[in-house]
């Protein structure tokens, strides 16, 4: 354990919550300093957001005790919390979509505070931490980086000074996070208490002054960040030696997709612009750029599912463009395509794991009507072979975890035998384990022939696990890298624009 | 204090059951304090109202034959809800149904009634479909506004029959009163069991609709369509197809139920031929969670609702608003129930979620 030097701004001892038969949170403690940042880590389902949520008092704990410094304090809801300086930033934003970021900022706060005087506050904070965001500008305008600011400006206007961030960078470009961990850090030494929950090491690394890891649901390890390195945090935290290295397989390569000089405007504006490549069999080609570069209308013209001004595509000989993904299929040509939106795209989440296979087997069936038998077995052997938790297949997917359901998805696209597969941000959200498996079994299939695009926001697991990095930025293709020699540095420079030499 | 809402999952089929048990409680004590309000014994009507429904052969045939539209055309709406697709133009797609039907049962009457029948069935069928195309053919082309489309198509439908009534298909017969002539006998739709062959229509229809959306692709289709259009383009569905087919059936379905109404029960074509039922039925559909067995069930509690309120109204001399009241209080709290189950009421601050 770590000496504090002086009481803990907020300190939890002995938190403990259940759900029915669960322990979500097993009697933790953890504390926080004004002044520090804390990095709440733990894979899924550890207790890391129902810890945090217990504080900001959306959950009653079972049992245990919160501390504002030092004194025992009852957080029954937000309001309470709010009242001893605690704000939280959700991963999902509640902002109101048709409200400007001002109105949003005001709204729920208490009559006597005048709307001049909080503009002031708000434009005070923005000055202080360099919270950069246009106040007129209305909510469903606004990225998601933005969305975030006035998140945390709404936490700050309401005199947080204890900031609990849960993921919050999932959502983020790199730099885009970069920015945040400035504001971040601003705050810190402003005397801000901050605690951010996380599994991206990296992050944890470069941010956090005390890491606290949890695994299901109890204490298992606190450390200075300073202190300690990724593979010791992995191991305490996943609870077994784990190799963090991700492994390049060497396979044999044959041409497979060619990309020649493809462009896509929708309402006047080039998505893609010019974009030419190719992928062998037995590649894996990572995309780098920053997210809304192109890469969506990209995976989703080579998927059929939006057409192309110009140019051409060619899957083994078979031109794709202006083909849909049932002519596609029809070509006989097998392409796996994981989506970036899993739920909203990829899969039907009040559809069990049987059904969902059903979406790419149905129509091979014979006949007018459905035979659920064969893909029950099917199912069985998906959930078996990828280690899905729970193991039902008669579970409605949206109730799955993240990586449950990426490897649902994944799973029935390999099923498929695709000889190209497109992924889109195939890792995000997913904690380290699940990440691993997914990489293992991209390079699985890559030993087997199939030619891999993707599409990632990591450039260290880019550069780790692809032979190839393509970088984009608006539309344009910027550079394609051999990975074996590409530094963050040379990607970084491209996703901004600059052409390679 | 404050009063929250918390949605809840997993509720168990025996909650269910006592939260809708307590419901009909609760509708019967209020439903008796208001006729004990308006000066009647309540046990005297709830009899009565028990009585309207099973006293007889006669009064069980009349709440089936009350049901047998109301469940096609709510079977009708299950397929286009399944998909998302809020088809409020039962009422509309009946009236259809019913015209073109009457269109066959009025000027060849001559043919043998097996065959009219089946060509008025037809001709319901294809006709109410075309009035189901019409709004999902817009939908699927301009993305327009599927429940503000059917809605109004309603009352085209319904003055179309107006128009009939007041020129064409005039019953010269009636002196100069504006009605339509019954249908002949043998338009009529025959008899199984003293009620119309409606009532196996209806329950063979929701066998049908049961394995069609259950067992075949299109039904699986057509439910992929409704959780998000965007998978079923990712699995290469055509979706705007499956929009326009989905919705030409619901319709079909609707005009069905009309034809059944005009020539089961009226035996003529009236401008209430459809009579609120099309609206009745969404109510169906909703309650039954879009099940069309259930749907039946629903459907046959909705009309001896319908009937006891009827029968009490006419033989306690009750006026007709008050009977309809104590039908709204009874559907007041079905409905309520309906809301319970998904929810669960939370008192003071938030807590955690079950």
């Amino acid at each position: 354990m770590i000496e504090a030097p002086s009481v803990p701004r907020l300190q939890t001892i002995n938190l403990t919550k259940s759900f029915g038969e669960l322990r979500a949170c097993d009697g933790v403690s953890v504390n926080v300093n004004a002044g520090e940042i804390l990095a709440l880590l733990g894979e899924n389902g550890s207790g890391k957001t129902t810890l945090v949520n217990m504080v900001a008092g959306l959950y009653k704990p079972d049992g245990g005790e919160v501390r504002v410094s030092g004194a025992p304090v009852a957080i029954h809801s937000p309001t309470d919390a709010r009242r001893y300086g605690i704000g939280m930033i959700h991963q999902h934003f509640k902002l109101v979509e048709v409200f400007t970021a001002i109105e949003n900022i005001c709204l729920g706060m208490p009559r006597e505070s005048t709307r001049r005087g909080l503009m002031a506050r708000t434009l005070a904070f923005i000055e202080k931490y360099g919270l950069g965001v246009p106040l007129d500008m209305k909510a469903y305008r606004m990225s998601v980086a933005q969305k975030q600011t006035v998140e945390i400006l709404k936490a700050l206007v309401r005199g947080a000074d204890i900031l609990i961030l849960d993921e919050p960078t999932a959502v983020l470009t790199p730099q885009e996070s970069e920015k945040l961990f400035d504001i971040l850090r601003k705050m810190k030494e402003a005397g801000c208490a901050i605690i951010i929950i996380t599994h991206k090491l990296a992050e944890v690394m470069e941010l956090s002054d005390r890491v606290s890891i949890l695994r299901a649901g109890r204490n298992v390890g606190e450390f200075a960040t300073a202190k300690t390195n990724p593979r010791e945090l992995t191991e305490r935290m996943v609870g077994r030696k784990v190799d963090l290295s991700i492994e390049r397989v060497h396979a044999q390569k044959r041409p497979l997709l060619t990309l020649e000089d493809v462009s896509y405007a929708h309402a006047g504006v080039k998505l893609l612009d010019g974009v030419s490549f190719d992928v062998s069999g037995g590649e894996i080609l990572g995309v780098a750029g920053v997210a809304g570069s192109g890469q969506k209308q990209l995976c989703e013209a080579i998927a059929g599912l939006t057409g192309i001004t110009s140019g051409s595509i060619r899957l083994l000989g078979e031109e794709l463009a202006h083909l849909s993904p049932r002519e596609i299929y029809d070509r006989g040509v097998r392409l796996g395509f994981i989506p970036e939106d899993r739920l909203g795209m990829g899969l039907v989440g009040s559809m069990d794991v049987t059904d969902n296979i059903l979406l790419r087997e149905y129509r091979t069936q014979r006949g007018g009507f459905i035979r659920r038998k064969p893909v029950r077995r099917k199912a069985m052997t998906l959930v078996s072979d990828l280690a899905v938790v729970p193991p039902d297949i008669n579970r409605a997917v949206s109730q799955l975890s993240g990586g449950n359901l990426q490897k649902v998805l994944l799973g029935r696209e390999l099923m498929q035998s695709p000889q190209l597969l497109v992924t889109s941000y195939v890792v995000r959200g997913l904690d380290v384990n699940s990440s691993y498996t997914i990489y293992d079994l991209l390079n699985d299939r890559k030993k087997n022939g199939v030619g891999a695009l993707f599409i990632g926001e990591d450039l260290d697991v880019l550069l780790e696990l692809c032979d190839r990095i393509l970088v984009m930025c608006a539309g344009r293709v910027t550079g394609i890298l051999d990975a074996k020699h590409a530094t963050r540095a040379q990607i970084g420079l491209l996703m901004t624009g600059s052409e390679a030499v | 204090m404050r009063i929250r809402f918390v949605r809840r999952m997993g509720v168990s089929a025996a909650a269910k059951l006592l939260l809708r048990f307590a419901a009909v409680v609760l509708a019967l004590l209020t439903g008796a304090l208001f006729i004990r309000l308006i000066g009647f014994s309540p046990a005297q009507i709830y009899a009565g109202m028990v009585k309207g429904v099973t006293g007889s052969t006669i009064s069980v045939r009349e709440t089936v034959k009350i049901a047998a539209p109301l469940c096609v055309t709510a079977l009708g709406l299950a397929v286009a809800f399944r998909m998302r697709f809020w088809n409020i133009g039962g009422e509309g797609q009946m009236t259809v149904g019913a015209i073109a039907a009457s269109y066959i049962a009025l000027f060849h009457a001559d043919l043998p009634q097996p065959l009219l029948i089946v060509l008025m069935s037809a001709a319901s069928i294809i006709a109410a479909g075309f009035y189901g195309f019409i709004p999902a053919w817009f939908n699927a082309r301009f993305g327009t506004n599927e429940t503000l489309f059917t809605l109004m198509l309603n009352y085209i439908a319904i003055y179309v029959v107006q128009y009939l009534r007041e020129g064409p298909w005039k019953n010269p017969k009636d002196m100069g009163y504006p009605k339509i002539a019954m249908f002949a006998a043998n338009a009529q739709l025959p008899k199984v069991l003293g009620v119309h062959i409606g009532w196996i229509i209806a329950l063979a229809l929701a066998v049908l609709v049961f394995v069609y959306m259950r067992y075949t692709k299109q039904g699986y289709e057509l439910t992929v369509v409704g959780e998000s259009s965007n998978t079923a383009r990712y699995a290469g569905m055509p979706v705007r197809r499956i929009i326009i087919r989905t919705a030409i059936i619901s319709a079909a379905l609707c005009g069905l139920a009309g034809m059944m109404k005009a020539a089961g029960a009226d035996r003529t074509l009236t401008d209430g031929v459809a009579g609120g039922i099309g609206f009745t039925a969404i109510t169906v559909s909703w309650l039954s969670e879009l099940n069309p067995i259930a749907i039946v069930v629903v459907s046959l509690l909705f009309s001896a609702l319908e009937k006891g309120a009827g029968y009490v109204q006419s033989t306690y001399k009750i006026s007709s608003s008050a009977a309809a009241v104590l039908q709204g209080i009874i559907l007041f709290f079905v409905l309520g129930s309906e809301f319970f189950i998904r929810r669960r009421i939370v008192l003071g601050h938030l807590h955690d979620k079950a």
